[in-house]
């Protein structure tokens, strides 16, 4: 099994997202024709099929949709640091776009609580670099 | 075209263990050879296949094996427990529209093995849509499953208590299976509330078994199926579903995540049938993980939404329930083979012969995988 986090690779069309990553910027994809936001990122605007897109930026808030805790057997990576939890957050602008990442508490003492955690609750977004190119977006509880 | 005019004759199945000695090659064989044995039919009049993409073995290295004839269709279905009921009703299809005469569909499977789970081969870059959750460590489908759960739960009010009852349920049916992976070993809900979580709000028993083993069914069209002497199961309605913004195993991005594919199928098997949810005797429902049990319950029209775990916890999928389902024990508790076993159960159902038989079924569901593109049979009796 691999060692490290596995890292997504980047197609032509996600390189929007990635970039404002690496600048702790959310961006969401839309149409450049009809402005239809979507996630995850593709090539076609469905609604439209326009092929052209843009980035806007979010202000990164979001609330907590759902969420696991998963406990072993994992890959070495995530089971060195398990249990941890990881979140399905919907974005606050747009909030059918729904994003995974990991969720951390603000204060290390609370870590492994995971029974403080609850679905509806508010979360902000930050960045955690895991290669040159890739800043992992997780989310922070208040 | 398809309607009641093709059906299953034979059924033929391997041991079920941690782990058979012979090759996927071997076990595939030893299935289909029983299962045309089952049906009374001579290997050289086969001329059509079914498997899954996910299947190791080439149809023609099955077919030189088993001494085929001159074969007229073949076709793979994707997705893995996804599959079973459309590699069926894709070759049901081709005998109905006069391509093939007699069809063969099997899945051969070596998953006893803890290093042949396909997550651990997860590699250093993801190119796929998994790229999108696998970096943020939702790796393996217990958790892309326990997510769903938590939010229904969450939404409706229920616990692990509630949850519990799938795997108890289906636990009692294969104690009753002789040939049940799990026919020996009694599950209480106290042994599921104190074991091990897997993915919270999941257990150990929440996820399906590992095992080993094949499984072969025999289709012909229903007017050669009354020369044979096995009571045939018409296959009625037959219905693949995909929903809008689906995206496998990861469904999170419709509009509302709980709303799977199954929806998608459930309404066009339907639309398809001369009958409805109530007339169902026995359901098979696809059970990787056992929150697919309660979500397909409501899809396919058997309890309302946010209800089937009630339902479920009150008796309704036992032996002498409502709808009793995964009467062999299903995915949690005879054998993982993709389904296949889900579909000779529903045949078994018909033909009077499990060994949890439902009174006078005549009406027998098949269902596949709720988190990925999917089909459905409906079975019908004589
Ligand atoms: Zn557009």
């Amino acid at each position: 099994m691999i060692k490290n986090i596995p890292v997504p690779g980047i197609e032509e069309y996600e390189k929007g997202f990635w970039e404002a990553a690496l600048e702790s910027k959310l961006v969401v994809q839309h149409c450049h024709d009809c402005d239809q936001p979507r996630f995850p990122p593709r090539p076609m605007c469905p609604q439209c099929h326009c092929l052209e897109y843009t980035w806007n930026q979010v202000s990164g808030e979001g609330e907590i949709w759902s969420f696991v805790v998963p406990r072993p057997p994992l890959l070495p990576v995530f089971e060195e640091i398990s249990p941890y939890a990881v979140g399905l957050v919907s974005i606050k602008e747009y909030p059918l776009i729904r994003m995974i990442g990991r969720l951390k508490f603000n204060n290390e003492q609370n870590e492994d609580n995971f029974e403080e955690i609850i679905i509806g609750s508010e979360v902000q977004v930050s960045f955690q670099k895991i290669s040159e190119e890739i800043c992992l977006p997780y989310w922070v509880m208040g | 075209m398809l309607k009641d005019s093709t059906a299953i004759v034979g059924i033929g199945q391997t041991e079920f263990a941690k782990r058979l000695e012979e090759s996927e090659l071997e076990l595939a064989c030893r299935a289909i050879n029983n299962a045309l044995e089952d049906a009374g039919i001579e290997a050289k009049e086969v001329d059509a296949l079914g498997s899954f993409t996910f299947e190791e073995n080439d149809e023609f290295e099955v077919a030189r094996n088993l001494g085929f004839g001159e074969l007229h269709f073949w076709s793979q279905a994707p997705y893995g427990g996804g599959a079973s009921c459309c590699a069926i009703g894709q070759v049901a299809l081709s005998i109905a529209s006069g391509i093939s005469e007699v069809g063969v569909v099997w899945r051969a499977r070596k998953r006893g093995d803890p290093k042949s789970r396909m997550w651990s081969h997860t590699e250093d870059k993801v190119d796929d849509h998994w790229k999108w959750s696998r970096p943020s460590g939702l790796v393996r489908p217990a958790d892309e499953s326990s997510m769903l759960m938590r939010r229904y739960m969450h939404q409706y009010g229920y616990t692990r208590e509630d949850l519990s009852f799938v795997a108890t349920t289906l636990r009692k049916y294969a104690n009753k299976n002789s040939v049940a992976y799990m026919c020996e070993k009694e599950l209480t809900q106290e042994d599921y509330m104190n074991a091990r979580m897997i993915s919270d709000p999941l257990c150990l028993y929440d996820n399906c078994l590992e095992s080993d083993g094949a499984i072969a069914v025999v289709l012909v069209s229903s007017k050669r199926a009354e020369k044979l002497d096995n009571k045939p199961a018409l296959i009625h309605s037959f219905s693949q579903g995909m929903s809008s913004e689906h995206q496998l195993m990861t469904d999170y991005h419709g509009k509302d995540p709980l709303k799977s594919s199954s929806y998608v199928t459930a309404e066009n098997l339907w639309k398809l049938s001369d009958y409805s949810p109530q007339d169902v005797d026995v359901a098979q429902i696809y059970d990787a993980f056992s929150p697919m049990i309660p979500f397909s319950l409501e899809a396919y029209g058997f309890c309302g939404e946010g209800k089937a775990l009630e339902f479920i916890s009150e008796g309704g999928i036992a032996e002498n329930g409502e709808i009793p389902v995964n009467t062999s024990g299903g995915s949690l508790s005879e054998v993982y083979l993709h389904g296949m076993n889900l579909v000779v159960e529903g045949v078994r159902q018909i033909r009077g012969v499990s060994t949890s038989q439902i009174a006078n079924a005549k009406v027998s569901l098949v269902t596949t995988c709720d988190a990925t593109p999917n089909g459905a049979i409906l079975f019908k009796g004589e």
